[in-house]
């Protein structure tokens, strides 16, 4: 554990995906898809990622477990850096974070059994044999509130949310201490979501994990995290705590995101301030110049177009980007 | 009370398939009246789609097969219509927008010729006058230099731009009713806004009935005027919005609506959770309610009879053998817990 207590740091993280074309296949152009960013998470804590499709939350996600090399910028992990670590300590690491991906579907390989899929990490890990692994899948199953004689049976022989449950155990074999969830609930129906949210939660508290938590739905993401990231065109806008966060959003940006999701109760959704948004997210190809979000902020002022807003702590951990504020 | 333009009454839609008969939709009523914003909510495999899909007449046969009911449109019936007689209403009078725009819109041909084809076909416009209307349709749906792009293929649009083309396309012959079958689940929750809020606007400025089929509780709460929410291929609960939120009455209803994280409310707050799986529609039994194995509520009698929607309220139709109880039941959990 580094001094400063954090689990994971990330410090000026920037990765680019080159764009090649012509006869030569010559570099034409970057996507600018992370751009700087920076953030911190402290062990036991849930940090949320949010942001529309395309801000690089998945990218920095990727990024952090080293599924990505980064372009430039640090990664720390338990206070070590993990920027450039390779081969065997590589490794070694990867047993300690996790990811569980977005679609049920597929990331669970449709030839191989519950079993399998679950026990593969404890394989590859060298962490189980014979009747003790056996054992270890039955305990991860259970973990994830399946029946253990499940793993016999094949992916396709099971629901969305059950899947689900069985890409978590499979994250959870290596007993990681980091996991990062990549919209683990945006392909689920509502009464499934609900079912996933409080397993991972719980499991959360049992095991004492600590989460990324990247989604697009604010609902879900406030619920589930004690602090929010907000990213807009691979920078960060906001970051908060959970409550600061929706309770009084400084970002132009957030506040438009926040009044766009509609409150499931009419009298309540009534009296909300709306704020539009015009037109689309810019391509990451060519963005905006100065602060990324001006060419839809309705506040946007000519040094908005200039200058890049620096991130700054306006008040205890808010941290706001916008010149504005 | 205004004039009801489209009546459901007993729609059943099945699927012949291996495993047996799917019954998709079964006993489905429920209209919708002028100018009416009508949500239709439920989880996927509840037969919302098919609903929709059997409306419009488009059921792929075999393996799908309306088996029964009737669809009153405009006094006539319109599962009693030749398929040219349908052709007639179908992008005409009732118009579609569908979830996915890119595999909605033709990838070959020009949006301009895709938008002009109806109004060629339903209007029997010239191609010019035709590409002109299209040009002004594009403008209405906020399209911007919507002239030049008439000649841009769909993969030059975004995902919230094929949407807003879905729709003038929809509109293009001013439909009396526009079915949305959840058309902004593939966009951005700022785009969602910008979509929803057009639709709603265009409802009020052509005076057009809107279904919307969703499982979006917010946009319901939003923008409709009456909720019919549907399991397993029947509605359990129907009524005006603000009754649906403020006092659902069937456990189904209730759970849902307490089962989505609020942005209003503290965080701490526990979720409602619904145990249990959706039923699997080719083995559930006809004659038990179809919610029952995931009922806090049930009781035997819930395995033994069917309930039907009976009136609860003012416009209010609940199928629940103990609707009357639910209100306390679910307060009783509440401080269980």
């Amino acid at each position: 554990m580094s001094s400063n207590g954090y689990l994971v740091e990330v410090k000026d993280l920037v990765k680019y995906f080159p764009v090649f074309a012509g006869v030569m296949r010559r570099k034409v152009a970057d996507i600018k898809a992370v751009d700087g960013v920076s953030f911190s998470i402290k062990p036991g804590e849930v940090l949320g990622l949010v942001g529309e499709s395309g801000c690089g939350k998945t990218t920095v996600g990727r990024c952090v477990l080293r599924l990505y090399e980064v372009t430039s910028g640090r990664i720390y992990f338990q206070g070590k850096d993990i920027t450039n670590l390779e081969g065997e300590k590589l490794r070694q690491l990867r047993r300690d974070m996790q990811l569980i991906f977005q679609d049920p579907y597929a990331s669970l390989n449709p030839r191989m059994t519950i079993g399998e899929i679950i026990g593969e990490p404890l394989v590859v890990h060298g962490l189980a044999q014979g009747k003790e692994y056996k054992q270890k899948v039955a305990e991860l199953l259970e973990l994830v509130e399946l029946e253990p004689r499940m793993a016999e049976r094949y992916p396709h022989e099971f629901s969305g949310g059950q899947r689900q449950r069985i890409g978590i155990a499979r994250a959870l074999a290596t007993r990681p201490r980091f996991i990062v969830c990549d919209e683990p609930v945006s392909a689920l129906d509502v009464s499934i979501q609900a079912q996933i949210i409080k397993l991972l939660k719980q499991l959360k508290d049992e095991l004492g994990l600590t989460y990324l938590f990247i989604a697009h739905d604010l609902s879900v993401v406030r619920y589930i995290s004690d602090r929010v990231v907000v990213m807009y065109l691979g920078k960060i806008a906001e970051i908060a705590s959970s409550e600061e966060l929706y309770a009084k959003p400084l970002h132009p940006y957030t506040q438009a995101l926040l009044s766009a999701v509609p409150i499931p109760c009419p009298e309540v959704d009534r009296q909300r301030k709306r704020i539009l948004l015009l037109g689309d997210v810019p391509s990451p190809l060519f963005p905006p110049s100065g602060c990324r979000f001006h060419t839809r902020c309705r506040q946007a002022k000519p040094e908005c177009k200039e200058k890049e807003p620096a991130l700054r702590e306006v008040s205890n951990e808010h941290w706001v980007a916008c010149h504005l504020v | 009370m205004t004039e009801t333009i489209l009546e459901v009454k007993g729609l059943r839609t099945y699927f012949y398939i291996k495993e047996g008969v799917l019954r998709a939709v079964d006993g489905l009523s429920y209209s919708v009246r002028k100018g009416e914003f009508v949500a239709l909510v439920g989880e996927s495999a509840c037969g919302k789609s098919v609903s929709a899909l059997s409306i419009m007449r488009l059921i792929p046969y075999p393996p799908g097969i309306i088996v029964g009911g009737e669809i009153i449109f405009e006094g006539r019936n319109l599962l009693k219509l030749s398929e040219q007689e349908m052709r007639s209403i179908r992008g005409n009078r009732i118009a579609m927008v569908f979830q996915e725009p890119m595999t909605s819109l033709n990838p070959v041909l020009t949006i301009g010729r895709q938008i002009a084809e109806s109004l060629e076909l339903h209007r029997g416009m010239t191609r010019e006058n035709a590409l002109q209307e299209a040009a002004k349709l594009l403008k209405l749906v906020g399209i911007p230099d919507a002239e030049r792009r008439l000649n841009d293929y769909p993969y030059q649009f975004s995902g919230g731009m094929q949407q807003r083309i879905m729709i003038a396309m929809a509109l293009s012959c001013s439909p009396v009713l526009l079915i949305a079958d959840e058309p902004t689940t593939s966009v951005d929750v700022t785009v969602q806004a910008q979509l929803m809020e057009l639709m709603n606007n265009l409802r009020s400025q052509f005076g057009m009935s809107v279904i919307l089929i969703t499982h979006n509780l917010g946009l319901v709460a939003r923008y409709a005027d009456r909720v019919n929410v549907m399991y397993a291929g029947r509605l359990v609960e129907s009524g005006l919005t603000d009754t649906i939120y403020n006092q659902p009455r069937h456990p189904y209803t209730v759970g849902l609506i307490a089962s989505v994280p609020r942005l209003d409310l503290p965080r701490q707050r526990s979720l409602y959770v619904i145990p249990g799986l959706p039923p699997d529609l080719t083995r559930l039994p006809p004659n038990i309610c179809a919610f029952a194995p995931r009922c806090r509520f049930a009781i035997s009698k819930c395995t033994e009879q069917r309930p039907e929607l009976e009136q609860v309220g003012d416009e209010h139709y609940v199928a629940c053998f103990r609707h009357e109880e639910v209100p306390n039941l679910m307060l009783e959990l509440e401080c269980a817990q």
